[in-house]
């Protein structure tokens, strides 16, 4: 099998069988640091490269086509452009917090993504809280921002600051709330928990209410990465480029890998929650036997980042298609129509597992 | 409470209208020229207008009469017509075409050159190719060596001659 679970553990065996014990665990610790950091850059490399190919695909162009074959050597370029870049100092603004803020940010957005589990082995945080833990250590970026905006001494910034606040704040309410609807009906809070919850049928075909939840959960998701119709804080017609405008070089581009980091992490989660992460399609029958056998044969960690990249897409053909919305359109959305809805969604959900699921079991 | 729930699902029925749209276009052959590439199967627009040339026939003759109305009716001066005076056979004096000289880096292609020539002796083609390195280069000379105007019938047939060019000019 295609599994990296086998190299992980020969890994292990020949450092501990020539290193002591404390020695082999820094150097699996920085391996893993390593490892996790050059994921992120290369999701965020491969997600720059789809973003510019779907929105030109969307718009009846071809995108970039001369780096490389089929411009695939584009995002490699516009990062070592970016990297020689100057960074600007700027006269009168809080030096400090104007660096603190991209580093809340960056944190942030790699903490979460630490929390996704890629495979069956391939797993980088889990504990008996992971929902919690991703709920809140998502949130940092919030922080990140107001600071960034706040810092940057500019009026746009401030305005892109104040907006991402409001905005943050209010959908990681009805994201929290779909979220919880999922662990009322995985009974645990810990990732690989929910996973193996689904190792029969995935939870969006287990209940009615998981598709008005994973609905919620996507848009709330979308919401959150500041893109698409919801990117009021970055609106550049209005704000010319919302928190970020006076990061310059690589600290822009470093909330720009946020972004699009933060992008696939919503994704991920989602597929964790909703789809089942790295199981397998199976159907739960006597007849599917052989088909759940052929889907068994494909390697778990293409499982997790197809249906990922599958929630991505659909991420980015939502952002191409819709106009932005105004600021009371986008709060009035949240208020008045998500987290209702998600509040009777997880009233629903509660009952179904405290009282249907009892009387026909 | 009814208008709430007809308002959701009438919203959530516009955005799929709009997601179903936008996949249409995400399917639909791309519009973009791959241009160095493809500069043999690159779609050109017959009423594009590249460059001024001469509508010569086969016999290396040209319908210039050199009236100068083109040079006269050119707003920033592109175009110079240079005439001569020859003796034709039955002693007179006629004004013919020497050097028809043409300022590509002074044009702005607005074509009134053409609409305003009598004889459609100009017209466009599509070649955009013009860069060189030297702006003298831009002024072309557009009557190629060697070659005359079309000898022309006594004055009876011109009326008829010319109805008959445009035509021509039209067919293409």
């Amino acid at each position: 099998m295609l599994e990296v679970g086998g190299i992980l553990s020969w890994i292990h065996e020949a450092l501990s069988s020539s290193c002591p014990e404390w020695l082999t665990l820094l150097i699996e610790y920085v391996l893993i640091g390593v490892g996790f950091l050059a994921l992120y850059a290369l999701i965020a490399l491969i997600l720059i490269l789809l973003e510019r190919k779907v929105c030109a695909y969307y718009q009846c162009r071809l995108g970039p086509m001369r780096a490389g074959f089929w411009g695939l050597l584009q995002p490699f370029a516009d990062m070592i452009k970016i990297l020689m870049k100057e960074i600007i100092p700027l006269l009168k603004n809080d030096k400090f917090l104007f660096f603190t803020a991209l580093f809340l940010v960056i944190i942030g957005s790699l903490c979460t993504f630490g929390a996704l589990q890629f495979s069956k082995d391939l797993v980088g945080i889990d504990f008996n809280v992971g929902v919690f833990y991703v709920l809140a250590i998502s949130s940092l970026g919030v922080l990140g921002i107001l600071l960034a905006g706040w810092s940057s001494n500019n009026k746009y910034t401030m305005i892109g600051a104040m907006r991402a606040g409001a905005q943050l704040v209010s959908y990681e309410l009805s994201s929290g709330l779909s979220l919880l609807t999922i662990v009322i009906l995985g009974g645990t809070m810990q990732l690989s928990g929910l996973i193996e919850a689904q190792s029969e049928t995935w939870f969006l075909f287990q209940t009615p209410f998981t598709w008005i939840a994973m609905v919620i959960y996507l848009i709330a998701g979308h919401a959150e990465t500041n893109r698409g119709p919801f990117d009021l804080p970055e609106a550049e017609s209005e704000l010319t480029a919302g928190y970020h405008i006076e990061y310059s070089g690589i600290t822009f581009g470093l909330f720009y890998v946020g972004e699009y980091v933060n992008m696939f992490t919503i994704a991920g989660i989602g597929t964790m929650v909703f789809l089942g992460g790295w199981q397998p399609f199976h159907i739960n029958a006597e007849w599917a036997a052989g088909f759940n056998g052929v889907m068994d044969m494909i390697p778990t960690w293409l499982w997790f980042f197809a249906k990922a990249f599958g929630l991505v897409m659909l991420s980015l053909w939502v952002r191409w298609s819709f106009p932005r919305l105004r600021i009371d359109q986008l709060l009035h959305l949240e208020w008045k129509i998500l987290m209702p809805i998600s509040l009777l969604n997880m009233l629903l959900m509660a009952l179904w597992v405290t009282v249907l699921v009892p009387l026909f079991a | 409470m009814k208008k709430y729930i007809k308002d959701l699902f009438s919203g959530i029925y516009a955005l799929l209208q709009g997601m179903y749209i936008t996949n249409l276009n995400f399917w639909r052959p791309k519009v973009t020229e791959q241009y160095p590439e493809d500069r043999q199967t690159a779609r050109q627009f017959e009423r594009f207008r590249g460059e001024l040339v001469f509508d010569m026939n086969d016999q290396n003759e040209h319908k210039c009469i050199a009236c100068g109305l083109c040079a006269r009716n050119c707003p920033n001066q592109s175009l110079e017509v240079i005439t001569k005076s020859i003796t034709t056979e039955d002693g007179k004096t006629k004004k013919v075409l020497d050097k028809f000289l043409y300022d590509l880096g002074s044009c702005t292609f607005c074509s009134v050159c053409t609409q305003s020539c009598a004889q459609k002796a100009i017209k466009w083609t599509n070649n955009f190719e013009h860069a060189v390195f030297n702006r003298s280069a831009l002024v072309k000379q557009l009557n190629p060596e060697g070659s005359k105007a079309i000898e022309r019938k006594p004055a009876v047939a011109a009326p008829k001659a010319a109805p008959a060019a445009g035509q021509n000019e039209n067919q293409q």
